[in-house]
C-alpha cells in the first residue's frame, strides 16, 4: 500500500452509469476503510477539524474505524453532525475537511468523507441509533421546512424533550435532498428517507402539505396553535434566469423543475407520469453543483449535454468529484462561454443558443477574475433543451407574511450566526433561508446553532 | 389523507368534489387555487378553489377530465381520499381587496367559459355576500357542459347562459353575449373571465375595444405552486411573472397570451397519448391532442 495515496473507492463505470440512475460511487467496504483509517496521522492539532465547518472529531472516529469499533466511531460523528451519510457523499471536501489534511501536503489527504459516509452507511445497517434521554418537558416547538436545517434543528429539540413538529410545503421531506440532488448522488430511500425515520424516531412529528405564509401563518402558529418557538429552515428554492431574449421559449427550465421533475417526481422512471423534455442535445447554463446535477440527469435520460459557463475551469463553483464525473460520462464543457439569446422555431419550440466568448479580466469584489465579453465572437450552438442553473434566492412567502421579520437586501432572513436569533422574539432561523444558497453542511451546522438558541431562549422564559 | 367528504359527477366529464381540508378551508379565498395529487405516484395538479367552508373545514373543487391525471381522479368515490391536497395557493383575487363601497359604484361582470363557472362561483359568491351587485356571463359548447347553474343563479344579479351551438339559453359564443348586451344598453367598467386561454385571450381583444377592466385567472402548466421552479411564468406587459405566486390572476390586456398558449402545449402529445393509453390501455399508438382546458 503507498502511504502517499488515497485508498481507490469502487465506482460504476462511467460507460454503465450513464445509462441508469443508481449511485455513482459505491463506498468503501469495510477492509477498504479501515486500510485507509490506517493511512490518518491522529495529529495532535488536527487542521483537518478547522476545515470542517461543524468540528467533528475527525481523527477520534477515524481512530475508531482503526479499531473496528465501528459504534464508537458513529458516536463520535453524531457529537457534532446528524447527516453523515448525507455529508459524507456531498460536502466539497476538497475545500473543506480534507483541504487541511496533513497528509495533502505531501500526498493525498486522508478520504475523510468517504470514510464518514462509510460509517454512516453501517450505522444504517445495523440500525445504530442517536439516543434520546431528555424527559419531555411540554414546550412546542414549529420547525418550518425539512431541508437539512430544519431536520438537524428539529432532531436536537426532541432529544432535549421537546414536542417539535415539523411543517413541510411539498408532499416529500427532505427538501433539497430530495428534489434537488439527484438518486445517482444521493439515494433516496437508502439515504435521505433513513435520516429522515431517525428523526421521527426521536419523537417529532412531521406535517406535509403546510405552506407557511399560505396555508397557516408563522404568527398563527405563535398565537393560534401555542407553538413556544419556531425555527425557519426553509432554504433558498427561487430559480433565477439570465433575463435574455427567447428564455420563455418551450424547452427552457430552470434546474429546479428538471430536477424537481426528475427526482421529486421520479419523471425518469417509465411508469412516472410526470412528464419531462429530453432533448437531443441540451445545454446547461451555469457552473455549480447545481448544474452538474442536471446535466448529468439530462445525460442520463438520454440527451447530449453542454455545460456552459462563463469563468474558466478555475472557477467551477462545483464539487471537484462532480466535475470529474461529469467529464467522465462524456458531458462537454464550453469555458469561457456566455449565452445572449435563445432561439426557437415558428411555435415556439427552442432550436439554438446564441452564445458569446469571454476573456477573463479584472480580479473583482470576490477576488475571482471576471469575464468580460470578446466583441464579435457570436456563435450557435444547436439545441433543443436549455436548462438555467444561475441559483437561486429564498423564498419571501414567509417574511413577507410575519410581523416583525427583518430580511436583508437578498431577501435573506436575518439571524444571528451563533444562535439563530432574529428580529421577531421566538423565531430562530438558518441554512439557505439566512445565508443564501450553501451547503448541506452548513444548513445542518445553523440547525443544531438555532436548537441551541431556541433551547437557551425557552429554559429562560 | 385528505378524505372526500362528498364526490359528485357534474357531466359526462365533469366531477366535484368536497374535500376534508381544514388549514387550507380556514385561509381558503376566492381566486385561489390548490394542488392536488391522487395518489402516492401521481402527479401535482392544480385546481381553482371553487368553494370552501371553514367552519365544515371542507373545500369543494371541480375538475374537468383531460389527460392521464385527471382521468385517474375520476374513479374516486364519496369517502375515498386524496393522497395530498395542499393550498390556498396565489393570490386571492383583487376584488378581496376593495372596499364594500368602492365595489358598489363598479358595474361588474363576470364571463366564464366551460369549466371557468367553477372559479368564478367564489367570487360571484362573496360579492353577493357583501351586497354588490354582478352579472355573469356563462358559455359552453352545449347544453350537457353548463354546469352550476342553480347555484350560480342564486348569487348572481342576472345570469347569461350561452352554448355555442344553441342547445340551451342564447346561441353563440361569451364574447358575442358581451356585445349584445352593449347593443341593448348595458355597460361594465370591471370584467373577470375565467376558462379556456383561447376564450379569455378573445374576451381580452373585446375588452379592451368596450374599455373594460378585465382580469383573467391563467392556468399554465405548474409543478410545485409555490414560486420553486419557474414552469408557470408567463410574461405580462413585458415582465416575467411566475402565475403561481404573483397570480393566477392578471390584467387581461397586458398577458402575452400567444406564448402562454404555447407554452401550456409543451407536453401535449405525449401526455394526451399517457391519457388514452390510461382509458383504453396499451392499443393506443397514434398522436393525439387533448383540448386545453381551464
Ligand atoms: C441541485 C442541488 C445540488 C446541490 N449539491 C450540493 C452538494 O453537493 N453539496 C452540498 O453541500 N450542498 C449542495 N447543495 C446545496 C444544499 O442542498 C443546500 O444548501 C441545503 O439543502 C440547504 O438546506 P436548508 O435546510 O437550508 O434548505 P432546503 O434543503 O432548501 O429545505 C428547505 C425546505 O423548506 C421547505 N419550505 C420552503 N418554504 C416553506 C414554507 N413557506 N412552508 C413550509 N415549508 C417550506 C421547502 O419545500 C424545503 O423542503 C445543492 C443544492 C441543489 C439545489
Ligand atoms: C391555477 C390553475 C387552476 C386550475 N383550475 C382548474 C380547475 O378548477 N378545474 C380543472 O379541471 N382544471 C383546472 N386547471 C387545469 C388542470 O390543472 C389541468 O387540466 C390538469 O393539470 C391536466 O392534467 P392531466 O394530467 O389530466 O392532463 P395532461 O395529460 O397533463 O394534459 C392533457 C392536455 O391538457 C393540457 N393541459 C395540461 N395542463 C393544463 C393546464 N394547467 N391548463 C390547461 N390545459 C392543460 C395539456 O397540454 C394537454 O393537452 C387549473 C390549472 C391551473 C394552473
Ligand atoms: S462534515 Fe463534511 S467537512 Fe466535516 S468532516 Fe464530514 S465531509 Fe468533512
Ligand atoms: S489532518 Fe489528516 S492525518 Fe491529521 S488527523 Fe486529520 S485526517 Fe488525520
Ligand atoms: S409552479 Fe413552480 S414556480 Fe409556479
Amino acid at each position: 500500500m503507498d502511504m502517499m495515496k488515497k485508498i481507490p473507492v469502487r465506482e460504476q463505470d462511467p460507460k454503465v452509469r450513464t445509462t441508469n440512475f443508481e449511485e455513482v460511487c459505491l463506498g468503501y467496504n469495510e477492509e477498504e476503510a479501515v486500510l485507509e483509517s490506517t493511512r490518518c496521522l491522529n495529529c495532535k492539532k488536527p487542521l483537518c477539524v478547522e476545515g470542517c465547518p461543524v468540528s467533528i472529531n475527525i481523527p477520534g472516529f477515524i481512530a475508531k474505524v482503526k479499531e473496528k469499533d465501528f459504534k464508537g466511531a458513529y458516536d463520535v460523528i453524531s457529537l457534532s453532525s446528524s447527516l453523515p451519510a448525507v455529508c459524507g457523499r456531498v460536502c466539497p471536501q476538497e475545500r473543506q475537511c480534507e483541504s487541511k489534511c496533513i497528509r495533502g501536503l505531501k500526498g493525498e489527504a486522508i478520504s475523510i468523507g468517504k470514510l464518514e459516509r462509510f460509517v454512516a452507511d453501517r450505522a444504517f445497517e445495523e440500525g445504530f441509533k442517536p439516543t434520546v434521554n431528555a424527559a419531555p418537558n411540554g414546550k412546542k416547538v414549529a420547525v418550518i421546512g425539512s431541508g437539512p436545517s430544519g431536520l438537524s434543528c428539529a432532531g436536537d429539540l426532541a432529544k432535549l424533550g421537546y414536542d417539535v413538529t415539523i411543517f413541510e410545503a411539498l408532499h416529500e421531506f427532505g427538501g433539497v435532498l430530495v428534489y434537488g440532488i439527484p438518486e445517482f448522488r444521493l439515494p433516496k430511500e437508502r439515504v435521505v428517507k433513513k435520516e429522515i425515520e431517525n428523526v421521527k424516531a426521536l419523537g417529532v412529528k412531521f406535517e406535509n402539505n403546510v405552506i407557511i405564509g399560505k396555508t397557516v401563518t408563522l404568527d398563527e402558529l405563535i398565537e393560534k396553535e401555542g407553538f413556544d418557538a419556531v425555527f425557519i429552515g426553509s432554504g433558498a428554492g427561487l430559480p433565477k434566469f439570465m433575463g435574455i431574449p427567447g428564455e420563455n421559449a418551450n424547452g427552457v427550465f430552470s434546474a429546479n423543475e428538471y430536477l424537481t421533475r426528475s427526482n421529486l417526481m421520479k419523471a425518469f422512471k417509465e411508469d412516472s407520469t410526470t412528464p419531462i423534455m429530453v432533448g437531443k442535445k441540451t445545454a446547461v447554463v451555469g457552473g455549480g453543483n447545481v448544474a452538474m446535477d442536471a446535466a448529468r440527469t439530462a445525460l442520463r435520460l438520454g440527451s447530449d449535454v453542454h455545460i456552459i459557463y462563463r469563468r474558466s475551469e478555475a472557477e467551477l463553483p462545483a464539487r471537484a468529484e462532480e466535475v470529474h464525473h461529469a467529464k467522465e460520462e462524456g458531458i462537454i464543457f464550453d469555458m469561457l462561454t456566455n449565452p445572449v439569446e435563445i432561439l426557437s422555431d415558428e411555435n415556439g419550440y427552442v432550436n439554438g443558443i446564441r452564445c458569446i466568448k469571454m476573456e477573463l479580466g479584472e480580479p473583482d469584489a470576490s477576488g475571482r477574475r471576471s469575464p468580460v465579453e470578446i466583441p464579435g465572437s457570436e456563435f450557435v450552438i444547436d439545441v433543443d433543451v436549455v436548462i438555467m442553473a444561475l441559483g437561486t434566492s429564498p423564498n419571501p412567502l414567509i417574511s413577507s407574511t410575519t410581523k416583525g421579520l427583518e430580511t436583508n437586501k437578498r431577501k435573506c432572513i436575518v439571524a444571528v450566526e451563533e444562535t439563530g436569533k432574529t428580529t421577531k422574539e421566538g423565531v430562530y432561523a438558518g441554512g439557505d433561508a439566512v445565508t443564501g444558497a450553501a451547503t448541506v453542511i452548513l444548513a445542518m451546522g445553523a440547525g443544531r446553532a438555532g436548537a441551541k438558541g431556541i433551547h437557551e431562549y425557552l429554559s429562560n422564559k | 389523507m385528505y378524505k372526500i367528504k362528498k364526490a359528485t359527477q357534474l357531466t359526462d366529464n365533469i366531477f366535484e368534489y368536497v374535500v376534508e381540508a381544514k388549514r387550507c378551508a380556514k385561509s381558503a379565498k376566492p381566486g385561489q387555487f390548490v394542488i392536488v395529487r391522487t395518489g402516492e405516484n401521481s402527479e401535482r395538479i392544480p385546481l381553482t378553489i371553487s368553494d370552501y367552508d371553514p367552519i365544515a373545514g371542507t373545500v369543494t373543487i371541480v375538475v374537468q377530465v383531460i389527460g392521464a391525471s385527471t382521468y385517474e381522479m375520476q374513479s374516486l368515490k364519496t369517502g375515498d381520499y386524496f393522497h395530498d391536497f395542499v393550498g390556498p395557493l396565489g393570490k386571492a383575487t383583487d376584488l378581496m381587496d376593495e372596499p364594500v363601497e368602492e365595489l358598489k359604484k363598479k358595474k361588474i361582470v363576470f364571463v366564464a367559459g366551460g369549466l371557468g363557472t367553477a372559479p368564478v362561483y367564489p367570487q360571484v359568491k362573496y360579492l353577493h355576500s357583501i351586497g354588490v351587485d354582478c352579472d355573469v356571463i356563462v358559455g359552453a359548447k352545449t347544453k350537457d357542459l353548463i354546469i352550476m347553474e342553480d347555484e350560480m343563479k342564486a348569487v348572481a344579479t342576472n345570469l347569461y347562459i350561452t352554448t355555442d351551438d344553441g342547445s340551451y339559453g342564447r346561441s353563440g359564443m361569451v364574447t358575442k353575449v358581451l356585445e349584445d348586451l352593449y347593443a341593448e344598453g348595458k355597460t361594465y367598467d370591471h370584467c373577470v373571465t375565467i376558462g379556456p386561454m383561447i376564450m379569455m385571450k378573445f374576451v381580452c381583444l373585446l375588452t379592451k375595444k368596450l374599455g373594460i377592466h378585465t382580469v383573467v385567472s391563467m392556468n399554465p402548466l405548474m409543478v410545485d405552486g409555490t414560486g420553486m421552479c419557474g414552469a408557470c411564468r408567463l410574461t405580462v406587459g413585458g415582465e416575467v411573472k411566475f402565475a403561481c405566486v404573483d397570480g393566477p390572476e392578471f390584467d387581461g390586456h397586458l398577458v402575452n397570451f400567444d406564448e402562454a398558449m404555447k407554452r401550456q402545449a409543451l407536453y401535449k402529445t405525449k401526455e394526451g397519448k399517457a391519457y388514452l393509453e390510461a382509458k383504453e390501455g396499451d392499443t393506443h399508438k397514434g398522436n393525439c391532442e387533448q383540448g386545453g382546458n381551464n
